[in-house]
């Protein structure tokens, strides 16, 4: 089988997301504060402020993809935690009570902030952070959007911005800057868009890109937007996809299938998922996880950045209801011309797991492609059966490859 | 032509040889714990007892968990192609497939043309799977063979409500010392199956007409508490266990004039 090709980014952003971790781990020396956040959380008013936001998310997403979430999940079942939590809190709470994991343990925070657009799972786990660094914590309320943005959520919410800002002025001790905030902003939205236009190079045939790549190429977009480093990053990226595309050039080297992805990656399983469908010459073309961090693009503008961000953190894709998420991955097997739709069942994350099965009816029903299911938990990778999942993907492909095109 | 059809399960090894069109001869064993080492040996005890030649067999299939470990196969198939496939050459008119094997259950749902169009699997765990009845047998000291016939006899099933395998052998333990009879503590365990299995097979939208496949169709007392749960009859074939090696050999005869 033909490998696929490298790349070349992938090296710019090992480069970056180490020098980024370098920071935050000496931010005690350079006297920079440091945040904890939930990785859909509004983090521009932190990076406003020149505070290092840390991701205990992107940190799971590490251990899971280094193996070391199966053994970290098990420490932290050791002192209690139910084996049904979310793997990326079991194996983040294991890391920082041991200071393990592949890079030792994440910085001490000086804050948290955590925000519940994206389960209810992360108040808890943030609650349990706050008592064991003993640092205040500021949780973002954000009530699930089933239909619509209604008056009393934006007030609501929008009156938490206000109150981020003054919890964030009293940690820094110093005054907040609406100017610089602005610009923040601005960077962000681009960050957004390059990001957008990077997943929509996919569009191509052969796509010049799988999700498998988006997975990692996704770090920036969640760590450092408001960054210049994100803007220019994502620019290089899409150039190098666009040359891709004029050159014809496939992720996968004889695409012939074109599947969607549903759900959190398998990050311990990445590379042998990423062959297992390339050697069925299938190519994830589109997928509901790295569009989560572009989707809001709709509802913010840069002009009142701070008050229609309120709308686009609220209105993240795991704060919507099933019909929304069904409407939203139609329309992306559309637009990506998908030919097959395969879900992650993942233990871990109840909002996006819970309603799966109804979401497939309606995408079976609406855009009349088969939909197929696959369990583990992201990152712990006990809970993975390789000859099952190998059989379904396996009998999946048969039935695609059966059906005339 | 003569072709093959080999299916490998997690405790069964099944092969199926075809001429014009027709199965002109079937053989289970047992797989033990080498795939590779059963298929061969069903396949040639097989061939011997039909007084045929590999040379003669233009096109051979593989199936099963152990699909992959037969070298001398042509192409390795799903079991969920192939039940899908068997089933619709033994009858044409059947719409939606539940195949309860070793260890794993599945539903499907095919076209008239035997095309599957949907499936579902059941996730890792024993239940609702011909695992789980081998270890309630074992704890009832029944034979597997009599399990399925000695339920139909109950009028009043016990109740075995744990999902876990483990679980549900100390709740027939207990069953067993409380005294509640035997036949009726196996209808509850085959009731127990049958909840596990309608659950999974619903997701799917299983309907009429509907064929049982697998090892676990020879279990009469399962077929029965599965027609009751799911309301619709569940049709079973003698062939029932080998419609997966069925299935490889129908594909193997396509493939083998495509080739
Ligand atoms: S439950 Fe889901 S959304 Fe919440 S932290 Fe875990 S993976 Fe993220």
């Amino acid at each position: 089988m033909a490998e696929s090709p490298k790349i070349k980014m992938d090296e710019k952003m090992k480069e970056i997301m180490t020098g980024y971790y370098i920071e935050a781990k000496t931010a005690s020396e350079t006297g920079k504060k440091v945040a904890w956040i939930t990785s859909g959380g509004p983090v521009e008013p932190l990076i406003a402020m020149d505070v290092i936001p840390v991701y205990p998310e992107n940190h799971g997403a590490m251990i899971g993809a280094s193996k070391m979430g199966g053994d970290l999940c098990e420490r932290a079942e050791a002192m209690g935690y139910s084996g049904d939590l979310c793997s990326y809190a079991r194996s983040d709470i294991a890391s920082a009570v041991i200071e393990g994991g592949p890079i030792g343990g994440l910085p001490k925070p000086d804050m948290l902030v955590a925000c519940n657009n994206i389960c209810g799972t992360v108040m808890k786990w943030y609650e349990v952070l706050a008592r064991f660094y003993n640092v205040p914590l500021f949780i973002f309320d954000t009530p699930m959007c089933h239909t619509e943005y209604r008056e009393e959520s934006k007030r609501y919410v929008k009156r938490q911005v206000l109150e981020y800002i003054a919890f964030l002025e009293t940690v820094c001790k110093k005054k907040f800057d609406y100017d610089v905030m602005a610009e923040v902003g601005r960077r962000s939205i681009q960050a957004q868009q390059l990001w957008q236009a990077v997943l929509d190079t996919a569009m191509a045939r052969p796509s010049p890109m799988t999700a498998f790549d988006g997975f990692y190429h996704l770090a920036l977009i969640v760590t450092l937007r408001g960054t210049q480093i994100a803007v220019e990053y994502y620019k290089d990226l899409l150039k190098e996809m666009e040359e891709r595309v004029s050159r014809g050039t496939g992720a996968v080297p004889n695409e012939k299938y074109r599947l969607m992805w549903d759900n959190l990656p398998i990050w311990y399983r990445l590379k042998w998922l990423s062959r297992k469908f390339a050697a069925h010459n299938a190519c994830l073309v589109a997928d509901t996880y790295n569009t989560a961090w572009c989707r809001s693009l709709r509802y913010i503008h840069s002009e009142d950045f701070l008050d229609s961000m309120a709308e686009g953190y609220t209105r993240m894709y795991l704060n919507i209801g099933i019909d929304q998420m069904a409407d939203t991955i139609i329309e992306m097997v559309q637009k990506y011309k998908a030919d097959g739709l395969v879900m992650h069942s993942n233990r871990s994350c109840k909002p996006y797991s819970f309603g799966q099965f109804d979401i497939a009816r309606m995408v079976r029903e609406r855009a009349g492609i088969p939909c197929l299911m696959i369990e583990s938990h992201m990152v712990d990778e006990r809970s993975f059966s390789e000859s099952q999942t190998e059989t379904r993907i396996d009998a999946f492909m048969e039935m695609i490859s059966s059906t005339p095109h | 032509m003569h072709t093959a059809g080999i299916d490998i399960g997690s405790i069964t090894a099944k092969a199926v040889i075809m001429a014009e069109g027709r199965v002109i001869g079937t053989k289970i064993i047992f797989t033990g714990y080498n795939a590779g080492n059963a298929g061969r040996r069903v396949y040639d005890e097989l061939l011997r007892e039909l007084g045929l030649d590999a040379s003669q067999i233009s096109c051979t299939i593989s199936t099963g968990y152990g699909r992959n470990s037969i070298d001398f196969a042509n192409k390795a198939i799903t079991e969920i192609i192939c039940h899908g496939t068997g089933a619709h050459f033994i009858n044409p008119d059947v719409r939606s497939i539940i195949d309860v094997g070793g260890q794993d259950s599945k539903a499907l749902i095919v076209d008239e043309k035997g095309q599957v169009k949907d499936f579902v699997m059941n996730d890792k765990c024993a239940a609702g799977t011909g695992r789980f009845l081998e270890v309630m047998a074992r704890a009832l000291e029944v034979d597997l063979y009599d399990f399925g016939q000695l339920s139909l006899d109950s009028r009043k099933p016990s109740k075995i409500s744990s999902i876990c395998t483990v679980f549900a052998e100390s709740e027939v333990i207990s069953l067993i010392s409380k005294g509640e009879k035997r036949e009726d503590i196996i209808a509850g365990i085959h009731e127990s199956v049958a909840a596990r299995v309608s659950a999974l097979a619903s997701r799917i939208g299983v309907r009429s007409p509907l064929m049982m496949t697998g090892g676990v169709a020879k279990n009469a007392g399962v077929a029965a508490a599965l027609e009751k749960k799911l309301g619709i009859p569940v049709e079973i074939f003698p062939a029932a266990q080998v419609a997966g090696a069925i299935g490889a050999a129908v594909i193997a005869r396509r493939f083998g004039s495509d080739r």
